[in-house]
């Protein structure tokens, strides 16, 4: 039975002929089994072309690395009869963290000279077998000793024949227990506090003669010890009694710290520097028995330096770990593990300078670690350290999981002085990274989806973002686009109620909800009842309590104080009502000239501009060329209807645009809550947030009108018909229908029907001209756009509302800006 | 979309002739965009009028550019092309005249050789630059210029002119000249980036200005505006963006060429680039020769090339060998850093992909030597994200960078300079607020895209703190003339950990 680790690089050995490939088919995966006649094809399309070797085993190595980074297992098939071969194999292992296994084939050498022979591609003679039997032979001797965690030595055609394949798990590996946990930080002999501790989180301490032994959760949940169970404190014996009594009795498990492994250094009688509250071990363990000595020393021998569980949802190591290492075994993934990342420095009080591998961690993986003490345990890009120095007079913090709930107990006094003051938090909290939105990327949804973003379209949202967005720890959301209906058949219209009510009703949907729609900009207000809030939650501490963006996420007006105060003066109902100091808000800023002043005068009112000028002066032409008796009669027609078109589009725009002072003039109106602490509002039903957001009364603050309809009944689809048509008839933009409560799925969460003088400013004046043409319209892509920043959207709520770091609420954010870019006829 | 030409020449109605087109019909001609319609309103032996009228279909329009047409923006819907007498009058124009515009007529030879009394009238000419352009670049070709602005809109009468005007030219021209100026002047006063002239009609228009265009005194701006604007191709996703926020595209555009020296835009500058680079092929993109004897140009030394021999200067002084400069542009620094052999990896990272497209073209990248171009990196990056690419430069250059920050970002600039990418040295320049008085004709800020110019004592307080902070020490040094007064137009700071 030969049993191979089932993340390793497995090399396989033997001349050739010696049925390494065979035995490769028989026991692993196609794709597992990287060979070098397979390479040697692949860069020379010959298997067989020697000189093309170097190139082979180029390829032969840049594959396995690229597998093994992924963690992938891997099968090497070559000869590797030689030292070098088998030497560089090991070396990229070694460089991925893996461990390597040798499965050496030891055919006899006439079976191999006669396999050859029959081969026709193999055209070379016995020498070559002769050789590399020589090279075997001097090889397994001592291939004991390069470094393979085991050689598996199959003698003779037997043993080849029948040898059987197991995998074993890595040790670090017990993704199949899911807890619940209580992750425990750093105990450093504070037996008492342990205990308190432990029965604070429910658990039954087991004691006998008074000394606790053992303890059990009536849950049955499990204990896990992030390591530095000793030194410095009072009772090292004490903990460790309680701690292998519950790992004995399997209520706990329990990773290496740094003490641990130099506490057994020192048991061992190797000689090492007694600091760092050593002595008070030593001396602790020397009024010990000697059996429960060796005990201890055993059991904190045998302590892995990491732990993988929950389905590798959860990580657990002592100095924490970066995600390139998890699962991994290697030297320097035990020291990372049990030391952290460190730069080789030391600081002024001569402990060594960590580098901060939280900050750029990426992992899915939460990572749960201790070894530095902080004076309260923060998240860090799914990251926390649990060490709160009790020992130094802090406390003893425990995590629940999965409910990601802290739990401390303080300290009884301060048991040993700290060389150096507690450290605060690790991370500067909105710091990001350009590895968090660069490049080609997906962003994974709870909302059924997993959204691509390319790489152009991140380029230039990443333009837009850093050149003029607001401070990224604000930007909490940015609003999804929204697609129109399927395009209406009625005479003189191209967008109509009917259509969406028509696509609900097929999405199974019994109510909508129609909203007017407030013609102006689009406006995201995230507002925090004081600015100590403000610091608090979002980091930022310039004083500000809040910002209201664009769609584009630039600040509205250069000074968004004023707007900001009035709109938290508004908010005043909501705190009691939400139970939360701060809130985002979707809402439209009115007027659409007070953002968009610049665009309307370039784009719309310069296209006003011109068609009066030109168009009563064509009719004047065209009428003298009519008088002279030229047949000019349908050019002039034309004409005529096209410029009172002119006039009919610069009412639509003008409209939506009158003068404001400072604030004077300008309203805001919300029509969601997207979310507050605790809380991604944005699932609750419309019908919640147009009464919450109808308590705010302010001179700022306007209502959006609306109306509920029930998709089954026939004179509610007519009353919200005519409500849109009055809407639209007297200039305004028209309305948005979604369904009535959250539906997810394939289902849109909302369309825009907009009304026909409206659609000018979209369509062009003369647009009710070539209706017929203007219906051949594609929104296929639209719509699926809407589909994947809604999702987004409501991730990065989500993100929000779990309170997860920073570059993770980006990410969505992000997403939705660099979708925008992409090319969709903006007309929809 | 209307043009008139009159005139009182005897018999007027040889207009027709001359214009190959008969008074007495209406005819139609298809174009690509739209239908144009010659006719006459009035014809008789005293004056004659033509009347050119181009219904330009929006929707043909889009579709003629093809659907790789790159420009999906919503003024690509909504535009002035159906009223305005723009480049695609120009394009109709010289399609349907086009053996007026030659000088032929087969029937009376003799006319086309006479100057006769014109009277051209565009009662919607799209003109950037206002009445006075029109003025400036008609009246050197022998017309009488009438330029009267049209008002944005008489509902808000605080919005002021419309960039239309409307135009009546009077002389005593060729028939066939008078064409001309209007087939290549149109599009030069236009001037619209959405509408792009393709590269073979710049061919064709530049050749109808053949014995006016080199006398003209407004030739350079004739030519740069042809040339200028072909690169809006490529900015099709920011002009998207700048829509959805509510902004004209112009909002958002990339801050790369300040205080320029020949042209008015970045583009002229391109333009101006291409044009030297078809002059002096295998030319180096080596800024004008600094110092050198016998150098022609006396003109002082702009402020831009002061600055960055100062920084080039100081680089040497401090003896680093690779430097990276953040917020690149378009790539004058890096192209002097690469220059000099001493700088073994120079760096050029910039946050608009446009600034880094326009860097590639004036270093040369593709005909760079592989040498030459192994020491060199450009990518995009952004000074509020950390980044690993930022690491491992002897010095880091924020030249003119710092102040296109928004204050409160400043501290994530500066932990992603001074805390993580961390090089030995970290020069930054920066307008000295002070010194702007100094600016005869300057109001406000040096450019549109600063968020702050800063008095000398603020950047030293802000530097100071920064050093503070991160472990540097910082040396402030000016660059350009030090004023007593008011100090130097630029200040800099020399980091140094």
């Amino acid at each position: 039975m030969i049993s191979v680790p089932e993340l390793s690089l497995v090399v396989l050995v033997g001349v050739s002929g010696s049925g390494k490939s065979t035995f490769a088919a028989r026991h692993f995966k196609p794709t597992q089994v990287i060979s070098s006649d397979f390479c040697r094809g692949l860069v020379a399309d010959d298997e067989n072309d020697q000189a093309a070797t170097p190139a082979a085993f180029e390829l032969l190595h840049h594959i396995v690395g690229v597998r093994l980074s992924r963690g992938l297992f891997t099968v090497v098939d070559a000869t590797n009869v030689q030292y070098a071969a088998r030497r560089g194999l090991l070396d990229l292992a070694k460089s991925h963290d893996v461990l390597a296994d040798a499965i050496v084939l030891d055919t006899p050498e006439e079976v191999a000279i006669e396999r050859n022979a029959s081969r026709p591609d193999r055209d070379f003679g016995p020498g070559v077998v002769i050789r590399q039997r020589k090279d075997l032979r001097r090889s397994l001797a001592k291939i004991s000793r390069d470094g393979f965690r085991r050689v598996h030595v199959l003698r003779g055609l037997e043993e080849i024949e029948s040898a059987r394949l197991t995998y074993e798990k890595a040790w670090s590996d017990k993704t199949e227990l899911s807890g619940p946990f209580d992750i425990v930080g750093d105990i450093h002999g504070c037996r008492a506090e342990l205990e308190t501790l432990l029965e604070g989180l429910g658990w039954v301490v087991e004691r006998v003669a008074g000394r606790a032994v053992g303890a059990r959760h009536p849950e049955g949940r499990t204990a896990v010890f992030v390591g530095d169970l000793v030194d410095r404190g009072p009772d090292t014996p004490g903990v460790l009694r309680l701690v292998m009594g519950m790992v004995a009795a399997g209520t706990a498990i329990c990773v290496a710290g740094n003490h641990e492994v130099k506490l057994v250094r020192a048991l061992n009688g190797r000689k090492v520097t007694v600091a760092h509250g050593l002595r008070e071990s030593l001396d602790q363990l020397a009024a010990e028995p000697p059996e429960f000595v060796e005990a201890a020393r055993t059991f904190m021998d045998g302590l892995l330096s990491h732990y993988r569980l929950d389905e590798g949802k959860l990580v657990v190591a002592h100095a924490g770990l970066k995600e390139a290492y998890h699962g991994r075994a290697s030297g320097r993934v035990r020291s990372f593990a049990l030391y952290g990342d460190t730069t080789g420095e030391t600081d002024e009080y001569g402990l060594p300078v960590r580098y901060p591998w939280a900050e750029e961690y990426r992992g899915r993986a939460m990572v749960v670690y201790g070894h530095t003490p902080t004076v309260r345990a923060e998240w860090v890009n799914n990251t926390i350290c649990l060490d709160t120095g009790c020992v130094f007079g802090g406390t003893m913090t425990a995590l629940r999981y999965p409910e990601r709930e802290l739990f401390s107990v303080p300290a009884q006094k301060v048991w040993y002085e700290s060389v150096k003051p507690l450290g605060g938090p690790a991370r500067e909290p909105g710091m990001l990274d350009i590895g968090d939105v660069q490049g080609t990327r997906h962003v994974e949804t709870r909302f059924g989806m997993r959204v691509k973003v390319r790489e152009e379209n991140a380029a230039a949202a990443l333009e837009v973002m850093s050149r003029f967005a607001v401070d990224p720890r604000w930007l909490v959301y940015l609003p999804p686009t929204m697609a129109p209906p399927e395009t209406s058949s009625l005479e003189g219209f191209l967008e109509h109620p009917h259509e969406a009510f028509e696509e609900f009703a097929a999405a199974g949907v019994s109510e909508v909800v129609c909203e007017e729609k407030h013609m102006g900009s689009r406006a995201v207000a995230v507002l925090a009842r004081t600015p100590e809030v403000a610091r608090e939650r979002f980091g930022v501490s310039d004083g500000s309590a809040g910002v209201v963006f664009t769609r584009t996420g630039r600040p509205f007006f250069g000074d968004m104080t004023p707007l900001v105060d009035k709109l938290r003066e508004a908010c005043e109902p909501l705190w009691p009502a939400l139970g939360s100091d701060w809130v985002a808000l979707d809402c439209e800023l009115l007027p659409w000239s007070a953002k968009a002043g610049e665009l309307i005068r370039a784009q719309y009112a310069s296209v006003g501009a011109a068609a009066r000028a030109a168009l009563p002066e064509a009719v004047s032409v065209l009428e003298a060329a009519a008088g002279r008796g030229l047949d000019v009669g349908e050019t002039l027609t034309r004409a005529r209807r096209r410029s009172s078109n002119a006039a009919l589009f610069r009412d639509a725009y003008a409209r939506y645009c009158w003068p404001v002072d400072g604030l004077d003039g300008v309203r805001v109106a919300p029509f969601q809550i997207l979310a507050c602490e605790g809380k991604a509002l944005a699932l609750q039903p419309h019908a919640w947030h147009l009464e919450t957001l109808a308590e705010l009364s302010s001179p700022l603050i306007t209502h959006t009108r609306h109306v509920f309809v029930t998709l089954g009944s026939a004179s509610s689809r007519a009353a919200a018909v005519d409500w849109w048509t009055s809407l639209t008839s007297a200039g305004g933009e028209g309305m948005v229908v979604k369904p009535a409560t959250y539906v997810g799925g394939r289902v849109q969460p909302g369309v825009k029907v907009r009304g026909r003088e409206y659609l000018r400013i979209i369509y062009g004046p003369d647009y009710t001209e070539s209706l017929d043409v203007l219906r051949r319209r594609f929104l296929g892509k639209k719509r699926s756009l809407a589909l994947r920043e809604y999702a987004l959207g409501l991730e990065a709520l989500s993100r929000l509302a779990d309170g997860e770091a920073g570059w993770r609420v980006h990410e969505p954010v992000f997403a939705v800006l660099a979708l925008e870019s992409e090319p969709v006829d903006p007309r929809l | 979309m209307l043009l008139t030409i009159s005139t009182t020449a005897t018999p007027a109605t040889d207009l027709g002739f001359l214009l190959h087109k008969h008074p007495d019909r209406v005819q139609e001609f298809g174009q690509s965009f739209g239908t144009a319609t010659v006719f006459y309103p009035e014809a008789d032996e005293s004056r004659c009028t033509a009347a050119l009228l181009l219904d330009v279909d929006p929707i043909a329009l889009v579709r003629s550019r093809g659907k790789n047409s790159p420009d999906f923006s919503l003024s690509q819907y909504v535009n002035d092309r159906p009223y305005a007498a723009s480049s695609l009058l120009a394009v109709a124009l010289g399609d349907v005249f086009r053996t007026a515009r030659a000088g032929r007529c087969v029937a009376r030879p003799e006319l086309p050789g006479r100057a006769m009394p014109l009277e051209i009238r565009l009662p919607a000419l799209p003109c950037r630059g206002g009445p006075s352009l029109a003025e400036r670049l008609f009246t050197p070709l022998g017309w009488a210029v009438e330029a009267e602005a049209v008002p944005l809109d008489e509902g808000f009468p605080e919005w002021g002119d419309s960039r239309y005007v409307r135009l009546t030219l009077r002389g005593d021209v060729r028939l066939a000249d008078a064409l001309n100026h209007l087939y290549v002047l149109l599009p030069v006063l236009d001037d619209g980036k959405h509408y792009w002239v393709a590269p073979d009609e710049v061919d064709k228009l530049v050749r109808a200005g053949e014995g006016w265009l080199y006398g003209h005194p407004e030739r350079g701006l004739i030519m740069r505006r042809y040339l200028g604007r072909r690169w809006s191709l490529a900015r099709t996703a920011l002009a998207r963006l700048a829509e959805l926020g509510d902004e004209t595209e112009e909002q958002l555009e990339p801050a790369v060429a300040e205080e320029p020296e020949a042209g008015e835009t970045a583009a002229d500058e391109l333009a101006a680039t291409e044009a030297a680079s078809e002059a002096e092929p295998g030319t180096e993109a080596e800024p004008a020769a600094e110092g050198e004897p016998g150098a022609e140009d006396p003109k002082p030394k702009s402020l831009n090339t002061r600055r960055r021999e100062a920084v080039l200067a100081t680089l040497e002084e401090l003896g680093v060998t690779t430097v990276i400069d953040l917020g690149c542009g378009q790539g004058e620094l890096v192209g002097a850093l690469l220059s000099r052999p001493r700088f073994a990896r120079v760096a050029g990272m910039d946050v608009s992909p446009m600034a880094l497209t326009i860097a590639a073209r004036k270093l040369r990248l593709e005909r760079m030597p592989d040498s030459k171009r192994a020491r060199l990196s450009l990518f995009q990056g952004a000074l509020t994200y950390t980044d690993k690419r930022l690491t491992g430069y002897d010095a880091a250059v924020l030249m003119e960078v710092v102040e296109h920050v928004d204050p409160p970002r400043l501290a994530a600039l500066e932990h992603v300079v001074f805390g993580h990418a961390r090089p030995q040295h970290v020069l930054v320049t920066t307008p000295n607020v002070e010194y702007n008085p100094r600016y005869e004709f300057l109001t406000g800020l040096r450019h549109s895209d600063h968020r702050f110019e800063w008095t000398r004592a603020e950047f030293t307080a802000w530097a100071t703190g920064v050093a503070e902070r991160n472990g540097y020490q910082v040396a402030f040094r000016p660059v350009g003339d030090d004023d007593p007064e008011v100090g130097p137009p630029t200040q800099m700071g020399v980091f140094t950990r």
